[in-house]
């Protein structure tokens, strides 16, 4: 075998035009499922919109948009079930919103606020681990308590395509393999690492195919094809659950936006590269489909946005009112009990503000 | 001469040395087309091409690692970390490696490399941007940690950072990175490396700090002079190894100390200054060292983050309180 071609098929069910491949998944049956899909793709767009115009006007901090990436979410979102665990990265809104994070604890958190960590309807997914790679580490781990606990869960943990490169990468899909670990491993391939492309970043010519070197199963699916990642993460989970079968699904999106609003794409990336990918978005097609298989109409469409826009300004209203941290806050949380040394500190603190305000 | 912030002068050094030294290369995740994130290397590339100023994958543990090997080839790699908060995957290869080559082969093999970072709080970034961990290499025998405050400094120290034999680890404070400008020679002449800057002669108090704090403690010097308390403003820059005689000279003849750093306050560089005047400074001490730093807890993010940095109403009460001393 040639050291670097494992012609690794990409799962499709929707092509660029909205054409069905093959036939819908069982599970997807009926038109519920599907527009739930599609909500949650254009709340996602939607609230990515505002999160950018936020940060623009000074109200909220850096943000990495979700631009071009709301298929994988919508798919691995509905994948997943209410008992398994997501460990995130940066990029993943539309899973976190089916996973019941809010999405004024999401502005919270880029407002610069801890709180926004504090799910108050989840419990056990991680908050979004900014270290690259680093939260692949911690999925292994938690699927290992799982396994122990003979529980019928998986986790799902994320990740770009440069954060493959890393050693934490590696070693969790290895690990992962020798353990046999109820563990998938989301691989968002956007095919850029801020101003590094794939090609720079691997010779391998898929990310998939790293899952071969530890063992474990890999496979690819078009990112921007909602029902193929829903079911491709659907079946990869069925393994990791029931069969403690690891593997690696690599999703090929690509990164409509700049990194973040910190970032500015033009200086080094192709404007024409951008043209071509924004035809294979993943909303567009997804409507297209609806349209013509599930008589999804421009009015409903219209009310979709309109109520996705109402349920986003209702979320940033809630992420203005939020009422300050106490002042020291920030002291509260380093132990279970607080040290004599904190404790000092803080009342150093607090004179500190009574002298000066 | 030129007038430069802080992250022109980084990138002027840079552009100074890859011309009169074929063996420097730099390397480091976007540091090539994108000119890096804060663009220190804009253009570098362009001018230098893509071998010498070179884009890796992401990777900071093989990135410093492979530096290594280059420097033991003779190279004189310069890695860009992209911020602070992202050197830790590579803490083994600074640690383990990096620091200790020279000695583990008595000198046989060496390992002449900058690992630059832009590092502390101040400009709302997001979390894990923000930290100041110098004390972890400053602690670590066989590494330089060098810290700029201004672009001058960041020249010629960045240029000493590169000739020098032996790793270097270069922290530029990011919040000061264009700050005002300074007239500065691009002439290619370094600075000493193993020595601190007094940058205002005082008589009554000596302030010692570094990197960004610098500009909080020299207002508070300026404040401070208008109620008639005279301080001497010490920028350490090099924080390891420690130009300790600079300190004790100026504590000599003030009597009194007040250190000011952003990074948490327990065992920190803060403490080593303090435990030195503490050895050898004692019979001119005549006020207890103070320490005005951050807080031993985590880096708040950035909404609260003000809460966390000592500012200069800190720094000024904490030398009414040496100077109330008796
Ligand atoms: C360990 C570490 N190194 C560097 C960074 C800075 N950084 C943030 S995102 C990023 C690129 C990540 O690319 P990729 O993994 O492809 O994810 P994408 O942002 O494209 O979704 C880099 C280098 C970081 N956050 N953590
Ligand atoms: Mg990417």
């Amino acid at each position: 075998m040639q050291g670097t071609d494992f012609n690794i098929e990409t799962v499709e069910f929707l092509d660029p035009s909205g054409k069905l491949k093959r036939p819908l998944p069982d599970a997807l049956g009926g038109r519920d499922k599907l527009i739930h899909l599609y909500r949650i793709m254009v709340l996602t767009r939607v609230f990515d919109r505002a999160a950018i115009n936020l940060q623009r006007t000074g109200a909220l901090g850096t943000y990495p948009s979700n631009e071009g990436q709301e298929a994988i979410g919508a798919g691995v979102g509905l994948a997943m079930q209410d008992t398994d665990v997501l460990v995130p990265y940066y990029r993943d809104v539309a899973t976190q919103i089916q996973r019941g994070t809010l999405l004024e604890e999401i502005l919270v958190y880029w407002g610069g606020d801890e709180r926004g960590m504090c799910f108050s309807n989840q419990a056990e997914d991680f908050p979004v681990s900014v270290p690259i790679a680093t939260q692949c580490c911690h999925a292994t781990g938690i699927a290992y308590a799982m396994k122990y606990r003979r529980q019928n869960r998986a986790v799902v943990t994320t990740c770009g395509d440069g954060a493959t490169s890393k050693g934490d990468f590696y070693e969790s899909i290895n690990i992962a393999g020798a353990m046999k670990l109820p563990v998938v491993f989301v691989v968002n391939n956007n095919r850029w690492a801020i101003s590094v492309p794939l090609e720079k970043q691997t010779a391998a010519k898929t990310i998939a195919q790293k899952a071969f070197a530890v063992g474990i199963d890999g496979i690819r699916v078009d990112g921007n094809d909602a029902i193929a990642v829903y079911q491709v993460v659907s079946e990869a989970l069925e393994h990791a659950r029931g069969q403690h079968r690891p593997s690696i699904v690599e999703a090929l999106s690509y990164r409509l936006c700049d990194h973040t609003t910190a970032d500015d794409a033009s200086r080094y990336r192709d404007q024409k590269e951008l043209d071509q990918a924004r035809e294979l978005e993943p909303l567009i097609r997804f409507k297209a489909y609806l349209q013509s298989e599930h008589q999804w109409s421009e009015t409903e469409d219209e009310a979709l946005y309109v109520d996705c826009d109402s349920q986003v300004k209702k979320a940033i209203d809630a992420y203005k009112a939020t009422p300050d941290q106490q002042p020291g806050e920030f002291f509260n949380y380093m132990f279970a009990k607080p040290t004599a040394n904190l404790e000092k500190q803080k009342k150093e603190y607090f004179a500190e503000v009574k002298r000066h305000g | 001469m030129a007038e430069w912030t802080l992250l022109e002068a980084v990138k002027q050094a840079f552009a100074w040395e890859l011309g009169a030294d074929e063996n420097v290369v730099v390397l480091g995740e976007d540091v090539g087309v994108n000119g890096g994130v804060f663009r220190a290397t804009d253009g570098l590339q362009e001018t230098f091409g893509a071998e010498r100023v070179v884009d890796t994958p992401l990777a900071e543990s093989v990135i410093v690692g492979m530096a290594i090997g280059m420097a033991a080839q003779g190279l004189k790699p310069i890695v860009e970390l992209q911020f602070m908060g992202f050197i830790y995957p590579a803490v083994d290869q600074i640690i383990n490696h990096a620091a200790r080559l020279r000695n583990r082969t008595r000198g046989r093999i060496t390992c002449p490399m900058v690992i630059r970072a832009p590092f502390g709080g101040g400009i709302h970034a997001p979390e894990h941007h923000s930290e100041s961990t110098e004390a972890l290499f400053a602690h670590m025998p066989g590494l330089r940690v060098v810290i700029p405050s201004s672009p001058a400094r960041a020249y010629g120290l960045l240029l000493a950072a590169i000739r020098d034999p032996d790793p270097v680890v270069f922290l530029e404070p990011k919040r000061v990175y264009r700050l005002g400008k300074q007239e500065v020679e691009d002439n290619g002449a370094a600075l000493p490396l193993d020595s601190c800057f007094v940058l205002r002669d005082g008589i009554d108090v000596t302030l010692v700090s570094w990197g960004a704090s610098i500009k909080e403690t020299l207002e508070a010097a300026g404040k401070l002079s208008q109620i008639g308390v005279d301080a001497e403003v010490i920028d350490v820059a090099t924080i390891s190894p420690l130009d300790i005689e600079t300190i004790l000279d100026s504590v000599s003849r003030t009597g009194r100390c007040v250190i000011v750093h952003e990074a948490a306050r327990s065992f920190g560089v803060g403490a080593e200054i303090a435990a030195q005047l503490a050895g050898e400074g004692i019979t001119s001490l005549l006020a207890p060292v103070k320490r005005v730093t951050g807080f031993d807890t985590v880096m708040p993010l950035y909404r609260y983050e003000d809460q966390y940095m000592p500012g200069v109403n800190r720094i000024i009460d904490a030398v009414k309180e040496s100077m109330e001393y008796r």
